[in-house]
C-alpha cells in the first residue's frame, strides 16, 4: 500500500497531538521549529493524526496498488 | 480544492487556521461532526448550524452550511423556531457546557422535556474558557478556575445524566481523545428523531489546563485517555474506584415520538 502524507504547514500550531498519539512512532516534533516531522517509512496510514489534528494540517492518503 | 472530508465542509474564504488556540480539542470535535454529516449523506443545504457564545460557538463561522450565531445560551431558542419553519431540515445545535446547561440551562431541560428535534453536541471543557476561566456548572468539585482559586466547591452538573432525566431521546459522551467512537455517536444522534445530546469532553488547555496543572494538549488528551472509562467496564468497577474518573459510551437511546411530528399531524387533523 502506497501513501502520501500531506502537511500544511501554515495551519499547523505546533501542539504535538500527532506525534504523541503515531502508533509507530512515526511523527517527531521539531522543537525549533515547533512543527512536526513525518518519516513515511514508518508510517502505516492509519490515520489517527488526522483525526485528531485539532487544525486539519495533516492529511493521509491511501493509494492502493494499480 | 477538495483534500478531505474535513476540509470539503469548511469555508475557505475565512481565515485559517482557526481562533481555537494551539492544541485544543474543540477542532476535533468539529471535524467528528463533519465527518459524521459526511457520512450520514446529508445535502449541505439541508443542514442548519446553530450556536450560542463562547469557544465552541465559533463552529458555526467555519462549517459550510446554513449557520446562526446567536446570543449566549439561547441557540436552543433559535434553533427551536428555525426547525417549526423547516421540518425537514437536520438542525445541529452546537454549545458550550456554559451555554448548554449554565445560561441555556432552563432552555436546555424545556426542549429535551418537549422532545424538539433537535442534535445537540455540548463541547464540555469544564470551564468558561472564552471569557478567563470562570467555573461553569460542570466544573468537578475541588478543580480550580479564576472564581474558584481553592478549589470548587460546589457540585458539578452530569450533562448526560440531565439529558436523561428531562428526555432525551439519545445521549451519549465521548472525549476529543476518542475521536472515532465520537464520530459514531454523532452519526448515530443525526439518524435518530428526537432530542438527542451528544457530550463531548474536550481538554482546554489555555484556562482550564493551566489552572489544574494539565496544561500540555497531549496531556489534556492523556488525562481524558486515563481517566474516562467505557460504560460496560464502568458498571463493573467497584464504587471506591471510580473516583476521579468518568463513564462514557451510550448512555440512552430509545424511541419516541417528537414534537415536530406531533404538530404537523396536529396542523394535518385541524385543516378544514
Amino acid at each position: 500500500m502506497d501513501k502520501k502524507i500531506e502537511f500544511y504547514e501554515s495551519w499547523c500550531k505546533g501542539c504535538g497531538i500527532c506525534a504523541a498519539f503515531c502508533p509507530k512512532g512515526a511523527i517527531t516534533m521539531d522543537k525549533m521549529a515547533g512543527k512536526p516531522v513525518f518519516d513515511e517509512e514508518k508510517c502505516i496510514a492509519c490515520g489517527l493524526c488526522e483525526l485528531r489534528c485539532p487544525d486539519y494540517a495533516v492529511i493521509i492518503k491511501k493509494k492502493d496498488k494499480e | 480544492m477538495e483534500k478531505n472530508v474535513v476540509h470539503k465542509y469548511l469555508r475557505k474564504n475565512k481565515k485559517f487556521p482557526h481562533i481555537w488556540c494551539p492544541g485544543c480539542g474543540h477542532g476535533v470535535i468539529m471535524s467528528s461532526m463533519l465527518r459524521a454529516i459526511d457520512k450520514q449523506g446529508l445535502d449541505r443545504d439541508d443542514v442548519a448550524v446553530v450556536s450560542g457564545i463562547g469557544c465552541s460557538s465559533r463552529t458555526p463561522t467555519y462549517v459550510d452550511f446554513n449557520t446562526i450565531h446567536t446570543t449566549h445560551g439561547r441557540a436552543l431558542a433559535f434553533a427551536t423556531g428555525l426547525k417549526l419553519a423547516k421540518p425537514d431540515m437536520t438542525v445541529i445545535v452546537v454549545m458550550g457546557d456554559g451555554d448548554a446547561v449554565g445560561i441555556g440551562g432552563n432552555h436546555f431541560i424545556h426542549a429535551a422535556r418537549r422532545n424538539m428535534d433537535l442534535k445537540v453536541i455540548v463541547y464540555n471543557n469544564n470551564i468558561y474558557g472564552m471569557t478567563g476561566g470562570q467555573a461553569s456548572p460542570t466544573t468537578p468539585s475541588g478543580k480550580k478556575a479564576t472564581t474558584a482559586r481553592y478549589g470548587n466547591i460546589e457540585r458539578s452538573f452530569d450533562i448526560c445524566e440531565l439529558a436523561k432525566a428531562t428526555g432525551a431521546v439519545y445521549v451519549a459522551r465521548s472525549t476529543s481523545y476518542h475521536v472515532q467512537a465520537l464520530e459514531k455517536y454523532i452519526h448515530r444522534s443525526l439518524s435518530k428523531k428526537g432530542f438527542t445530546v451528544v457530550e463531548a469532553m474536550t481538554h482546554c488547555p489555555t484556562t482550564y489546563g493551566r489552572l489544574n496543572k494539565i496544561k500540555e494538549p497531549v496531556a489534556g488528551m492523556i488525562y481524558q485517555k486515563d481517566h474516562f472509562i467505557m460504560k460496560a467496564a464502568w458498571d463493573k468497577l467497584p464504587e471506591e474506584k471510580r473516583e476521579g474518573k468518568f463513564p462514557m459510551g451510550e448512555f440512552v437511546d430509545i424511541e419516541k415520538t417528537d414534537f415536530v411530528s406531533k404538530y404537523l399531524r396536529l396542523i394535518e387533523a385541524n385543516k378544514e
